[in-house]
């Protein structure tokens, strides 16, 4: 299914309308992301933060394809993934910067980042684990006879732990409403995920137990929204789980704090050449779409997003009684019980 | 009043709480047939394979995807077969059920039930007969309950059912064909012991199967003379402490015993906590009978030397109480 890059946007059929929406999305994501790195050298986001530069692609890609009330388990990267399931950025950037009024009133931060009014059930700081609660979540919508669809997204690395043989198995063996992405960008932390995963990677492994599985440049939001809305199409038809392993690449360090010096310059730096938003921007002004209406796409982003980062700023602290809230009911600790 | 197993009751509670609520399912292993120990045995047939699930051995899917489906809505009833087998399931209840509603702000609850059938159970082994009550009560989060008789059996398994939060729920393996009169009603509250016996002198403390051995060894200290106070603290997270204390302010002394190894145990929290709050009523050290710290053996005698006996909890509360 890979696309070739230099296929011209106006010999395909084009939603015009739909890839402003996604290249609209993208650079608000690779904005948000941006301000979010900001805040991290301004030491006003402590712990660690995981950008997805140059991963935008997936997250508007999957997401676009899926309604507000589907679900979707994401990762420890997973700004990208939370703002396209439609969450507020300024709750986001508050919980990022531990604030009151954010998502998760400060107590989660960026590994943790959820938005349950958007269906969107969490990022993990447990690699891998969010495909299990995928498969939990897509267990429930069948129970009760919904048309909604989970969908997880996770990295390369996920692959080798157990809840991705574990998870994929549970969701064919009950045939759930379940779309599992691979946000393939070839690294686990600092280490090529190659060197550690034995024979021919994700897709292969899904169709051995059993799911339809396709390749996709996950940098062509083209080519990632058909796959997306075909296998969406059919989960919600009743066609069980789909996987869909989108290969991408990372184009800052693993977080905020890696200098990146596993990666020869020379590969990143033509990873940038293939950046998703560079490359829709070129389909959409192939297409006959002017400049400055996709610059505007930018600028209008960062604008955006730099007065979320102002009011996150801006924002107060948790008050401290909410360390105690929300652990239990039965035991609460602010009973004493402890 | 009706008599019944510890396991029939257990079925009872969880036939009622699916009837009343059908958002109530349970899965894991083997259900279709009932459950190793038949303590899903009927329930199949009546609810079918959707609400009572047979699972792969998975175990960590089993409890992922319970998490998932209590974020999405349901009310999960986990079976583990073995407390031992949760243990392959520990990021699933710890990292992800217990933390949930916290790091989300509360944005969601995890009302799953956990049943992990635990302890000693004749020869079965190093791995098949754990008590790790302890562990879970180390994490916030999660609720620790371990019945010791039929009408708690019933009466806790539909409050922990109703519950919001992940409750750890551990059946002892030696109490499953334990007869008992159970009054068919009303679900029984987390985090309330059962005053088993009245009395002045000693304060006995324990839960689970050891109940048992503290109740024939209360008998044989009353037959001695002795005013005994039996609690069975049924809820380990929360614990009844205010309880607890009154009943050691009237006795001064306290036993607290319990099958699982005492190193690091939730027998050292209670003396702790109750030498702490309670010193100066203490006529007498509090102690602590546990396991010792090592694994279960296989052979019948071996298994034997390990455990509590009414002996030993008598024998400990004679020399406390200088008889
Ligand atoms: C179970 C577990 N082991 C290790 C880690 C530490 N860790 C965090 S991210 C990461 C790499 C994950 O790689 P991948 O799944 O490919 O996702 P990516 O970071 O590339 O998005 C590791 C090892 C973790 N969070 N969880």
């Amino acid at each position: 299914m890979t696309a070739d890059p230099r296929t011209p946007g106006a010999a395909r059929n084009l939603d015009l309308d739909r890839l402003l929406a996604h290249h609209k999305l993208m650079w608000r994501i690779r904005a948000f992301e941006e301000a979010a790195l900001r805040a991290n050298t301004e030491k006003l986001v402590l712990g660690a933060i995981h950008p997805s530069i140059g991963q935008e692609g997936i997250a508007v890609g999957v997401c676009s394809n899926l309604r507000t009330d589907d679900i979707l388990a994401s990762t420890h990267r997973g700004h990208g993934h939370t703002l396209a399931k439609g969450a507020n950025p300024t709750a986001m950037m508050r919980e990022l910067l531990g604030r009151e009024g954010g998502t998760s009133h400060g107590k989660g931060g960026s590994m943790h980042i959820a938005d349950f009014s958007v269906g969107m059930l969490g990022a993990n700081g447990v690699v891998a684990a969010n495909i299990h609660i995928t498969a939990g979540a897509a267990h429930a919508i069948k129970l009760r006879g919904e048309d909604r669809v989970a969908c997880s997204i996770f990295g390369d690395g996920a692959i080798n732990r157990g809840p991705f043989l574990e998870g994929l198995n549970w969701a064919k063996v009950f045939e759930l409403p379940a779309l599992f992405v691979c946000e393939d960008n070839g690294y686990a932390s600092t280490t090529r995920t190659a060197d550690m995963t034995a024979g021919p990677g994700p897709a292969a492994r899904a169709q051995a137990i059993g799911l339809p599985a396709v390749e996709v440049d996950g940098n062509d939001v083209v080519a990632l929204d058909e796959a997306v809305r075909d296998a969406v199409a059919a989960i919600r038809a009743g066609g069980g789980p789909r996987f869909i392993n989108a290969k991408t690449y990372r184009l800052t360090g693993h977080t905020a704090a890696d200098p990146d010096g596993y990666r020869a310059r020379d590969d990143v730096a033509a990873a940038w050449k293939r950046c998703p938003i560079t490359r829709l921007a070129q389909t959409l002004a192939d297409a006959g779409v002017r400049g400055d209406q996709l610059a505007a796409h930018e600028r209008d982003a960062i604008e955006e997003m730099d007065a979320v980062y102002d009011d996150a700023k801006a924002a107060p602290w948790p008050p401290l009684s909410r360390a105690f809230a929300d652990v239990q009911d039965v035991g609460d600790p602010r009973n004493g019980a402890y | 009043m009706v008599t019944m197993t510890y396991g029939e009751a257990a079925k009872n509670a969880l036939h009622e709480e699916m009837q009343r609520d059908p958002t109530v399912w349970a899965l894991g292993e083997d259900l279709r047939r009932g459950g190793v120990f038949g303590q899903y045995k009927g329930l199949p047939e009546i609810y079918g394979p959707d609400r009572i699930s047979d699972a792969p051995i998975s175990e960590a899917a089993i409890m992922g995807v319970a998490v998932g489906a209590a974020l999405s809505g349901t009310r999960p009833v986990v079976e583990m077969r073995f407390a031992d087998f949760a243990l392959c399931a520990v990021d699933e209840l710890v990292n992800q059920a217990a933390k949930a509603r916290y790091m989300f702000g509360g944005q969601a609850k995890v009302p799953i039930v956990v049943r992990e059938p635990m302890g000693m159970w004749r020869s079965s082994a190093a791995q098949h007969s754990q008590s790790l009550e302890s562990w879970y009560t180390h994490i916030p989060g999660l609720v620790v309950v371990c019945p010791s008789s039929p009408v708690d059996n019933y009466g806790l398994l539909k409050s922990a059912i109703r519950c919001d939060d992940p409750v750890v729920y551990m059946e002892h393996k030696n109490l499953w064909a334990l007869e008992g009169e159970v009054d068919n009603n009303d679900p029984l509250p987390l985090g309330r012991c059962r005053f088993l016996r009245k009395g002045t002198d000693i304060t006995l403390v324990s839960w689970s199967a050891t109940v048992h051995e503290t109740m024939a060894a209360a008998k044989t200290l009353n037959d001695a003379g002795a005013s005994v106070e039996v609690i069975d603290l049924r809820t380990l997270w929360p614990w009844d402490k205010e309880r607890v204390f009154d009943s050691v302010k009237k006795t001064g002394r306290l036993i607290v015993a319990h099958e699982s190894v005492q190193a690091g145990g939730f027998g050292a929290e209670i003396a702790a906590t109750v030498s702490d709050v309670c010193f100066r009523d203490l006529r007498a050290p509090v102690k602590r009978l546990g396991a010792p710290r090592v694994p279960i053996a296989y052979a019948p005698p071996l298994e034997d030397t390990v455990r509590v006996t009414a002996a030993m909890i008598a024998e400990t509360a004679r020399k406390l109480m200088k008889m």
